[in-house]
């Protein structure tokens, strides 16, 4: 039995800690959030490029360091405890893996060795209202070489070179690639519950698109996208989760009530405990995932399900009781706790709800017991 | 990352495979199970023979040093047998308590001459060991505990009451923790003792439990003599030796204590559903099974970290407190939904009409007992907060008190 990462993988972890409290403290991330026209930290994009990360499991013929998934999971952990407020989970997790899954080899000889540099930046636009965006129910249209929609919310739209996007296109549905700075494309900002990352509405106005994939084989290959990107997005949920335990457990020491301190109490020690049971529930369910995987396994479906439902009911319950943990403090715009909360939200919403999820694992269930 | 063995713990597996493929049966329905099926006195022949079999194979003791008659093993493979024995109706329940637990104990604090008496039978199935700890007024506070132990001559006179004690009736030998001094604070004036469980004064009584069983014991003590030779670990040093005992409780390696998400599943397709389909596919329902599904598989898998850190020859903390919350709690949830979908009919329990021989019935009442049983929920927690967490104790108001000023209540 060695279901554990390795101690290589556990040192680049180390030293992407390191990094990120250096590059991406609360300073870089509160400079985000804090600025309305700043979709992103530029310099912490330049600085994580530089250190090679982006292209940590791209293949080094394509530019990349051809390191593996389960480097990337330990990079996606500590990039979820900084809460780097970066277009790394749209270009890496979605953009990135999805090119090297379904992408020609033009397309990956064009895309991937910018993209390891940094000179990409992608995301991925697929919804474009409220639910589960279906083949049945898009608006956006690929005609064969150009896309015509409006793809609402987009992470990272707007400061994205790359857009993936989910139209119809013959009987189905299909994925395209749309080069951003060509003509028809309009990025406009928009609001959300988390400012550290940004998002926007993309127009296309019969924008120049190229298939990435099958012709109608897009909703197939979102949802391999998704699951991949579920088992990574799990792991940045988990460092999202241990860091609120981590500030929760702190707060609880050094603040006292009733002349006592407050983590003496067991109202808050077992609010506390149920955070880290429901996260070593999450941690251990990604840990499969990233198994799966790395490892190319027929359970990646299921365990990518596993993965996204735990990861997000932790990082909910981790979010949420870390601010009743440091009550009035806790709602105040100066404690970081609202942080994890809107990024908790984030990642639960993205890539489709964990109700959604749900239903998809009983039926994967099915399925695995069916065969 | 793989789910492999080592070399030399598949080749342990498979030894252990082929021991018990020779000697005990795969499990099988609730009604059949050797328990079920056997009279109490029956099964206790099958199972001292069963335990005298992995005595002789190599089996008993397997951590245990060996010149105590153990294997000298790491803790992994004691894991790695759990695993296979768990997939068989194995009887090794009446020896669970006493080799995980009590042996350990006299192992590390009996004489050299006590230890020659006591562990060789113990591990040959010959002789069954219990806890005597918890009382009537001291469960989750154990140290609160009241039975106590006079000198007198070479002898200790033990008198007061035990709870909660598994095996009381069929043990030969037990470990009970009294207070030898009350003028001491609470932790510092208890005293360990092994004793003869058929010594004059001791009765044991069975408890009825709500869910209709007697699983366990009361033993009380009536003026019952053990020699001062007996007690472990120095007078005044109860406490200690306890947490000795405590931290030889089995790393859990079995899995759910009931029916879990595959079972609700599979009977879920048979019962009828609210929309006129089958229970397992009302959404309501489906979305129940897949937080099942990640809680048991997420436990499983924290076991397989356990196992890793094991393998590498590493010591297990106290995370595996996380167990039991979750098993203990997701039988009650799962039994609880199993019920109130089967509407009116949820309430039988005679096994000729309720579904799946009554189980989830029977297992609900269980799960009541299982989030107390060996740790609450709450101390359980208190566990993580604290020894995982670094929380701060509780405020302690018995600390400096002598024993016998402390206030008591019921």
């Amino acid at each position: 039995m060695n279901f554990d990462f390795s101690d290589d993988q556990k040192y680049l972890k180390e030293q992407a800690r390191k990094f990120l409290s250096e590059q991406s403290s609360m300073t870089v991330v509160r400079a985000v959030l804090n600025d309305e026209q700043k979709s992103h930290d530029a310099g912490l994009w330049k600085a994580i490029a530089e250190m090679g990360w982006l292209g940590a499991a791209i293949p080094e013929e394509f530019g990349g360091l051809g390191l593996g998934e389960l480097e990337l999971c330990v990079l996606a952990e500590e990039m979820g405890r900084s809460l780097a407020p970066v277009p790394w989970a749209s270009t890496v997790y979605f953009f990135a893996e999805a090119i090297k899954i379904a992408g020609t080899e033009a397309q990956k000889a064009a895309i991937l060795p910018k993209l390891a540099e940094g000179g990409v930046i992608g995301c991925i636009a697929a919804s474009e209202g409220p639910g589960e965006p279906r083949a049945a129910n898009l608006k956006t249209v690929f005609d064969g070489t150009s896309v015509t929609g409006m793809k609402v919310p987009v992470t990272d739209g707007d400061c994205a070179t790359h857009a993936l996007v989910l139209a119809k296109h013959q009987d189905g549905a299909s994925l395209v690639i749309v080069d951003l700075s060509g003509a028809g494309v309009e990025a406009k900002a928009i609001k959300t519950f988390d400012p550290t990352r940004s998002h926007a509405t993309l127009t296309f106005t019969k924008a120049p698109a190229q298939l990435l994939g099958e012709a109608g084989d897009g909703e197939a290959l979102l949802q391999r996208i998704y699951d991949r990107a579920a088992v990574l997005l799990a792991f940045e949920q988990i460092g999202g989760s241990q860091a609120c335990l981590d500030m929760a457990t702190d707060y609880a020491k050094g603040r006292y009530a009733f002349s006592r301190q407050i983590g003496s109490f067991q109202a808050i020690k077992h609010k506390l405990a149920d955070m880290y049971v429901a996260l070593e529930i999450a941690r251990s369910n990604a840990f499969y995932g990233a198994w799966a995987l790395s490892s190319d396994a027929p359970e990646l479906p299921l365990a990518a399900a596993a993965a996204r439902i735990a990861a997000c009911d932790a990082y909910y319950l981790a979010s949420k009781e870390n601010i009743q943990t440091h009550g009035g403090m806790g709602f105040t715009w100066e404690v970081d706790c609202h942080l994890y909360y809107r990024r908790a939200k984030l990642l639960a919403v993205q890539a489709g709800a964990p109700s959604l999820w749900k239903e998809k694992l009983v039926r994967r269930l099915e399925m695995r017991n069916a065969a | 990352m793989d789910f492999n063995d080592t070399p030399e713990e598949a080749a342990f597996r498979q030894r252990a495979q082929a021991f018990l493929a020779a000697h005990v049966q795969p499990r099988a329905g609730q009604t059949e199970s050797l328990q079920k099926r056997l009279s109490d006195k029956e099964y206790m022949l099958a199972a001292k023979a069963y335990q005298k079999a992995k005595a002789e194979n190599g089996f008993a003791g397997i951590t245990w040093p060996k010149e105590q008659g153990g294997q000298g093993l790491a803790p992994i493979f004691s894991v790695i047998f759990g695993q296979e024995e768990g997939k068989f109706d194995a009887p090794a329940g009446p020896f669970t308590i006493g080799l995980g637990m009590c042996v350990p104990t006299v192992i590390a604090f009996a004489t050299d001459a006590q230890k020659e008496r006591h562990v060789g039978p113990a591990l040959r199935g010959e002789e069954i060991w219990c806890q005597l700890f918890s009382e009537p007024s001291a469960g989750s506070d154990v140290a609160g505990l009241k039975t106590k132990a006079v000198r007198d001559g070479d002898d200790w006179v033990i008198n007061g009451q035990k709870v909660w004690t598994s095996g009381a009736h069929y043990s030969d030998w037990g470990i009970v923790l009294v207070r030898t001094n009350a003028d001491k604070a609470k932790h510092k004036g208890l005293s360990m003792f092994f004793i003869d469980m058929k010594s004059p004064g001791i009765e044991v009584r069975p408890i009825h439990q709500m869910s209709g069983g007697s699983n366990f014991n009361e033993v009380y003590f009536t003026d019952v003599r053990v020699p001062n030779s007996q007690m472990l670990g120095g007078e005044g040093n109860g406490w200690s030796v306890a947490l000795v005992t405590l931290m030889n409780e089995r790393l859990a390696v079995g899995g759910s204590p009931g029916p879990d998400y595959k079972e609700i599943f599979e009977w879920a397709k048979t019962m009828p559903g609210q929309d006129g389909g089958t229970l397992a596919e009302d959404q309501s329902f489906r979305q129940k099974v897949a937080d099942w599904f990640v809680r048991a598989e997420g436990y499983k898998l924290a076991k397989f970290r356990t196992m890793t850190a094991l393998s590498k020859g590493q010591t297990p903390g106290p995370e595996s407190s996380i167990g039991k919350i979750i098993t203990a709690n997701q039988l009650q949830d799962i039994t609880h939904n199993a019920m109130e979908a089967m509407d009116h009919f949820g309430i039988i329990t005679d096994a000729a009409h309720a579904p799946s021989e009554g189980v989830f019935q029977q297992s609900h009442m269980w799960a009541a007992g299982l989030r107390i049983a060996g740790g609450t929920d709450e101390i359980l927690k208190n566990i993580i907060a604290e020894r995982i967490l670094g929380l701060p104790g509780d405020v302690r108001v018995d600390k400096d008190v002598a024993f016998k000023d402390l206030p008591s209540g019921r």
